[in-house]
């Protein structure tokens, strides 16, 4: 792989649900190292979009092609690119029956065939970095929302990914919990992570994206700089949805 | 001041009693007089059939019998109790039939460990802390004793046929290995439902399923007696016992491949999203986040269809094979203690109830456990 190679190029993706036409050639590239911060209402497609990128959804028409490898029915292919991307939720998805340490080692054990004691080593170095160590004996059940979206990207981390994708990883969180996640995300992107978020968290978007994306009704409507965007927005849709989420802030 | 201390005192008093057993009887079996005229009216029936039972089972029961001859029972004292007290002198006379069937008499010590092994069996593997690879060797090697206690014919122990078996150990036999063999292949039957990438098999897995639940457990054992041999090339005759056997395993996988299949549908998506996202594979995804978690959910059901099974073994009786009830009836086929069916029962029953209630207080604990463990 080479620096100049784009993580990210889509090509005129289309997706259907039944008749509802949910991603509309869509078509953009994300850089090495790029933050991409993608927004727009609900229903838009975003979430859609970024769960095209590791085939958690399929995409029926154009191309996706991760870090050079491209996305098709190829399973070879899907698991090179899901073990080089990392992937948060919205709802966290920690497995519960296993302590939040069997939960950052599992899939560096078994998918990156890693030792076991490397594999520990390098989740207890994560939880420390997402500021949790203390809690690696314990199950999910027992840690805080803010805690578990903090374990969740601990453990897309130690698989050492290439590219890590985050899907609405606040809007699940109570407000007291939602700096706490945003700042463990800050200083993932000032490692030069390459990242796509989708979020509604202005502030961050602001902070860290080399570049917004606004999407509405399954198609990109405008993209550009955090400050292009906020600042002098060149359509419509987009000045109705500022406007909206600026006053539900 | 003192007095309006001790006023203060007196009002925040309980205004009745609402613990212990006397207010427990008065808030649940007397608190109106419909409430107490049922309870009135039960508990005389209850302290009756209580008092008739200990006089028929205890106070007027014959225990034991002289022997008119070899083999063959004085049973005037049970006729004359008849109707007064129960003739528990026939478990006396048959208990060994009923526990070990037709098996060579001197030789009955063997499906006595047999049965005894069975038990420790399933007292290890209930101990989490057993719970580990080396239990599929414990089972292995006990069950390969068991085996070879039972047909002899090693060691200097006498060969005895499989149509001489009969009582627990049949029991036993048709549902640990029933149930064992079951369960990993409803497992797969479960998966194989649920495939997307592979609509053959998931055609398959339904076709099997419904149709093993479309017809009865007796007509599947029928066809095992006599419709399995007919299709198999000559000279290969697998005996009663395993082709029941085999048709007690795929009857069960079917039900219980549709309990553990209820249970992957209640796992959140989030969970299958989130193992698919770290790059685990199909099997390692079911063996390490998505069973564990299904498995725990359907418990309860498992469970039930467990101790379904357990008693349904004694259906294999149609076919000829001799579990624990048939041998009791049997028993009873001797004319002199053809009248004493009730106390035969009584005692079957009462070994059922006792492997059926630990199964299910068993499964009770177990679900406590997992709780404590993980969902707080």
């Amino acid at each position: 792989m080479s620096d100049t190679q784009p993580a990210i190029v889509l090509d005129k993706v289309n997706k259907w649900y039944g008749p509802m036409h949910v991603l509309r050639d869509v078509t953009t590239t994300v850089g090495q190292k790029e933050k991409v911060v993608v927004c727009g209402p609900s229903g838009s497609g975003k979430s859609t979009l970024i769960r095209c990128i590791n085939r958690l959804e399929t995409h029926q028409q154009g191309r996706i092609i991760v870090d050079g490898t491209e996305l098709t029915d190829d399973l070879r292919a899907l698991d090179t690119i899901r073990r080089d991307v990392g992937m948060v939720f919205q709802s966290f998805n920690l497995f519960p029956h296993l302590t939040i340490l069997e939960n950052c080692t599992l899939a560096p054990i078994w998918v990156r065939k890693m030792p076991k004691d490397e594999a520990e080593a390098l989740a207890m170095d994560l939880l420390t970095r997402v500021k949790i160590p203390e809690q690696a004996k314990k199950y999910p059940g027992q840690l805080s929302g803010g805690q578990q979206q903090r374990v969740a990207i601990a453990r897309a981390l130690c698989m050492k990914p290439k590219i890590m994708l985050f899907d609405e990883p606040t809007s699940a969180l109570d407000p007291e919990m939602i700096k706490e996640v945003l700042d463990t995300m800050i200083g993932l992107a000032e490692e030069g992570m390459t990242m796509v978020c989708v979020t509604h968290e202005m502030g961050f978007a602001r902070q860290v994206a080399d570049r917004v994306i606004f999407m509405d009704r399954g198609e990109i409507v405008e993209s550009g700089s955090p400050h292009e965007m906020f600042e002098s927005p060149q359509t419509d849709r987009l000045k109705l949805f500022l406007s909206q989420i600026l006053r539900g802030h | 001041m003192s007095a309006t201390v001790s006023t203060k005192l007196e009002r925040e008093r309980p205004p009745a009693l609402t613990v212990g057993p006397a207010a427990w009887l008065r808030s649940n079996l007397f608190n109106n007089w419909w409430s107490t005229a049922v309870t009135l009216a039960l508990g005389y029936l209850l302290v009756r059939w209580v008092v008739g039972f200990v006089d028929w089972g205890i106070l007027h029961a014959v225990w034991s019998v002289p022997s008119k001859g070899p083999g063959i029972a004085d049973t005037s004292a049970c006729q004359a109790a008849k109707g007064i007290g129960a003739c528990w002198a026939i478990i006396n006379d048959k208990w060994r039939f009923i526990i070990f069937g037709r098996y060579t008499f001197d030789d009955q010590w063997r499906p006595a460990i047999s049965i005894v092994l069975f038990v420790g069996l399933y007292v290890v593997s209930a101990m989490r802390r057993f719970w580990r690879w080396e239990l599929g060797l414990i089972w292995l090697v006990t069950l390969t004793i068991i085996f070879v206690l039972m047909w002899g014919g090693v060691l200097g122990m006498e060969y005895v046929p499989q149509d001489q078996w009969g009582g627990l150990p049949i029991t036993f036999i048709l549902s640990t290995f029933g149930l064992a063999a079951a369960f990993p292949l409803a497992i797969l039957v479960a998966l194989g439902r649920r495939s997307t990438q592979l609509p053959a098999v998931r055609v398959l897995c339904v076709v099997y399923v419904e149709l093993v639940r479309g017809v009865p457990l007796i007509s599947f054992l029928f066809m095992a007696s006599t419709l399995f041999p007919l299709f198999m090339p000559v000279g290969f005759n697998p005996d009663k016992l395993l082709r029941a056997q085999i048709a007690v395993i795929l009857f069960a996988a079917a039900y219980l491949a549709e309990i553990v299949r209820g249970g992957l549908q209640a796992l959140p998506k989030g969970q299958y999203e989130a193992a698919d996202s770290l790059g685990l594979s199909y099997w390692h995804k079911m063996g390490f986040i998505i069973l564990p978690q299904a498995l725990r959910l359907v418990i309860p059901p498992l469970v039930n269809t467990f101790i379904g099974f357990f008693k349904d073994t004694s259906l294999v009786l149609i076919i000829g094979i001799y579990d624990l009830l048939s041998a009791g009836k049997i028993a009873l086929g001797e004319p002199a203690w053809q009248p004493y069916g009730t106390e035969i029962y009584l005692v079957v029953g009462g070994i059922y109830f006792v492997c059926c209630y630990t199964m299910s207080r068993y499964s009770r604990g177990l679900e406590v456990e997992f709780n404590r463990s993980i969902r707080r």
